[in-house]
């Protein structure tokens, strides 16, 4: 074979490989990505039905209940409140009155089943998503 | 007073720098050598400088000195004092210092050991380092310094962050700025050899070592990091493809890449473009990692107090950095050089494809932790990209890569014939295929994804094993070779580890009161109470839990839930039973009634594979730099 044919070859497998990364990040993109909505939205019917997404805002004060493993808590953004529920172990930092971002699905109900809770390691920290719907709701207020 | 010397030598340093930077450079490029030759006694000096400054800020912190804004919020006078040597770099301005002194460290260490290099070589390289430290030191000194004062002076301090007390965190930042800041020695060879135009055999043999070493480093700093989440963090996995985690990883991988194209660079005098490139990719993304840890744009378990302002300038350096020496890419890179001829069945190809998945995989966990700062960054709403995202693009890019791994050390340079190579890795072959039909049999369930993977490790194990038993039959095989065979085999056990971990793994969250049992993966796990504990700086709720097997305690754990007497945070601290073949994990969760507690059982089979393995190719790493050839005289060779 000659060079620039084997250099030829060489290109069109790079290609290949490339082409097929390519089609796996996409299809993979498509469906692993979680959105943030904020609790005003999934009260106003926005958010993704059958698919999981992310809510961020204020664990309210005073609405943690514990039924052995699961729990039930509210999840706001000073306008609107999300009721959640959680069965497992929360992460240390998980407190009524702190943010906290909890991603999960929708149930008929209106009930937000998460499935996994994040909140940040740091006491002082607020996960900007949280930050960002209580921003959201403010504005929305005002405008009102 | 102390504390203000620390801050004159870093002014000092910085000026020094800034001769070291320039005047060699152009000493270089005009041919003077009273101006090239200051390049080793002013990187030294930064070295001395920044050793000092350093050495203060650690004083500060071992003296309690609360004045200082930076020590009194990141130690208290209670904290351990192995801790508050560990908070010297707990937070952005001391971890900062610490990798501009590991960067002057570096830089030093080329000084001393390129004796036999060409004094232009040399001022050349030692001048690409001098620019990068003063602009690093030029970023400290304005946005993070870490000697500002505190008036009036802090009764005590703030301390650090409970979760950061932990000997793991005593050594993996260290480690992994060892790796980040070494790949500067790669592009600083690359960038001096652009400028010279002297891109040659010499110039990939003087490379190679050096970057193995800062690749050793990088996986050690990895790995440690991902130790220390598994047991600190209370989580139990090892990788959760956090941004953090990702922005080492990329750079690993790139390394990685470089270094199987410096060897063709080296033996065959090939791919130097595409070396030189690689060298600038991998440097160009520590600087990205550093931007996207300490510019607070992601949002991850690392923004523990982050500041944008600092970002921009991050991140116009970066675009300096990458701009500049993408552009001398682009005007003195050579034409044409794939190097001498070789066939599609050699060993170049093989390290090409290598090289070509691997930079593809580094492009695509790049790709999926940038995304949602693009989206976010058009207004397009805010999105998170998650592990599975992650795992189903970068496991079927390993698949072929490790598939490779098996063959491409069978091939010989040049060409050679891949019928003799088939009937000499058939064996292995057949090995791999009896364990990924046998193990998930042992195991318990079979699934194609784990009969995948132990395919995969013991198609590697194998192939290096018939491979390493040929070479000692025709004598002493070289470091370089039983180096390369350790790092393959760690991978392998790596492998494994993951496999095992993902395929078998046991997680249980449960509500355990006193006396009651809980049993995973064949053991049974009795919880006995909890008690009130105090230790140095905190109050903890201690658990107990007995470890049995076949009705007999193997063990007992105590996980712990602490509060720290200068946070309202708790942590939990897990217990580990390790072993060779499996970990138990236990966490204490909340306390739900009077002597119930939600309680996290884990039963972790081959779990410690995944940082031997890690360890293992750390090792091969270090052999393969110790091979003789890299201790002989170049000088001929550079003549």
């Amino acid at each position: 074979m000659k060079s620039r044919h084997k250099r030829a070859l060489i290109i069109v497998a790079a290609l290949i490989v490339i082409g097929v990364a390519a089609l796996l990040i996409l299809n993979a993109l498509n469906s692993n990505i979680a959105l943030y909505v904020t609790p005003s939205e999934v009260a106003a019917g926005q958010a993704p039905k059958g698919q999981a997404f992310r809510i961020g805002g204020l664990v309210k004060q005073g609405s943690l209940k514990r039924e052995g493993l699961t729990v039930h808590f509210v999840i706001t953004d000073l306008a609107k409140d999300i009721p959640v529920s959680y069965t497992g172990i929360l992460p240390d930092l998980f407190m009524e009155g702190k943010g906290a971002v909890i991603q999960g699905r929708l149930n008929p109900d209106g009930q937000f089943i998460a499935s996994e809770v994040l909140a940040k390691h740091d006491e002082n920290y607020m996960p900007p998503e949280a930050k960002h719907a209580l921003e959201q709701a403010q504005k929305s207020e005002r405008k009102e | 007073m102390i504390p203000e010397f620390g801050h004159y030598a870093l002014i000092l340093a910085f000026c020094v720098a800034l001769i070291q930077g320039v005047l060699p450079l152009i000493g270089a490029h005009q041919g003077r050598r009273e101006w090239l030759i200051l390049a080793r006694p002013a990187a030294q000096v930064v070295f001395l400088l920044l050793a000092t400054s350093f050495f203060i800020l650690a004083w500060s912190f071992y003296a309690n000195d609360f004045s200082v804004l930076y020590v009194a919020e990141h130690s208290n006078s209670q904290l351990p004092v192995v801790y508050r040597f560990g908070a010297v770099w707990g937070g952005h301005e001391g971890s900062l210092l610490l990798w501009i002194f590991l960067l002057s460290t570096w830089t030093v260490l080329v000084s001393q050991l390129s004796k036999s290099l060409d004094d232009f070589m040399v001022a050349r390289v030692i001048g690409v380092l001098g620019l990068i430290t003063t602009g690093l030191l030029l970023f400290v000194l304005t946005t993070s310094n870490p000697f500002e004062r505190l008036f009036p002076a802090a009764q005590d301090g703030r301390s650090l962050n409970p979760l950061l007390q932990d000997p793991g965190l005593v050594f993996h930042p260290p480690m992994l700025y060892m790796g980040y800041v070494g790949f500067s020695v790669a592009f600083a060879f690359a960038i001096a050899s652009l400028l010279s135009g002297r891109l040659d055999a010499a110039w990939a043999r003087w490379s190679r070592p050096w970057t193995t070493a800062a690749w050793i480093f990088l996986t050690l700093g990895i790995a440690l990091g991902s130790w220390w989440a598994y047991y600190e963090l209370g989580w139990g996995g090892w990788w959760f493809w956090d941004p953090v985690e990702n922005a080492s990883f990329i750079p690993w991988l790139v390394g990685t890449a470089l270094l199987h194209s410096l060897a063709v660079t080296e033996k065959r005098g090939g791919f130097k473009s595409w070396t030189v490139l690689l060298a600038i990719t991998a440097f160009s993304l520590s600087l990205l990692g550093t931007f996207l840890v300490r510019s607070g744009v992601l949002t991850s378990v690392h923004a523990f107090a982050t500041d944008p302002r600092r970002g921009i300038f991050i991140l116009i350096f970066l675009a300096l950095v990458v701009g500049s020496s993408l552009l001398l890419y682009a005007v003195r890179a050579p034409k044409n050089t794939m190097g001498g001829k070789f066939s599609l069945s050699s060993r170049e190809t093989f390290i090409l494809l290598g090289n070509v998945f691997l930079v593809v995989a580094a492009g695509s966990v790049l790709l999926g932790t940038l995304y949602p700062l693009l989206i976010d960054a058009l207004h397009l709403g805010k999105i998170s990209v998650g592990p599975p995202y992650f795992n189903s693009v970068f496991v079927p890019i390993m698949v072929p890569l490790l598939v490779l791994m098996g063959i491409g050390p069978w091939t010989s340079w040049k060409n050679s014939n891949l019928m003799t190579v088939v009937k000499r890795l058939w064996l292995a072959g057949l090995i791999a295929i009896v364990a990924a039909i046998l193990i998930p049999r042992v195991m318990g369930d079979f699934t194609w994804l784990s009969s995948m993977g132990f395919l995969l490790a013991f198609w590697v194990i194998a192939s290096g094993f018939l491979q390493i038993i040929r070479q000692a039959k025709t004598g002493v095989p070289t470091r370089s070779f039983i180096g390369m065979q350790i790092a393959h085999l760690g991978i392998a056990i790596f492998v494994i580890g993951v496999t095992m971990v993902g395929a078998y793994q046991e997680e249980k969250d449960v509500r355990m009161s006193s006396g009651e049992t809980v049993s995973v993966g064949g053991y049974q796990i009795q919880f006995q109470g909890v008690r009130d504990e105090l230790g140095p700086n905190y109050r903890a709720m201690r658990g107990t839990f007995s470890l049995m097997r076949h009705g007999k305690v193997e063990a007992v754990l105590y996980p712990e839930k602490r509060n720290y007497f200068s946070s309202t945070m708790p942590m939990t601290e897990a217990a580990i039973n390790a072993g060779l073949i499996r970990d138990i994990y236990v966490s204490l969760g909340e306390q739900l009634e009077d002597s119930a507690w939600a309680v996290r059982v884990y039963y972790k089979p081959f779990v410690d594979w995944i940082w031997g393995g890690c360890l293992l190719m750390a090792l091969g790493g270090l052999i393969a730099i110790t091979d003789k050839r890299y201790r002989v005289k170049l000088r001929k060779l550079v003549a």
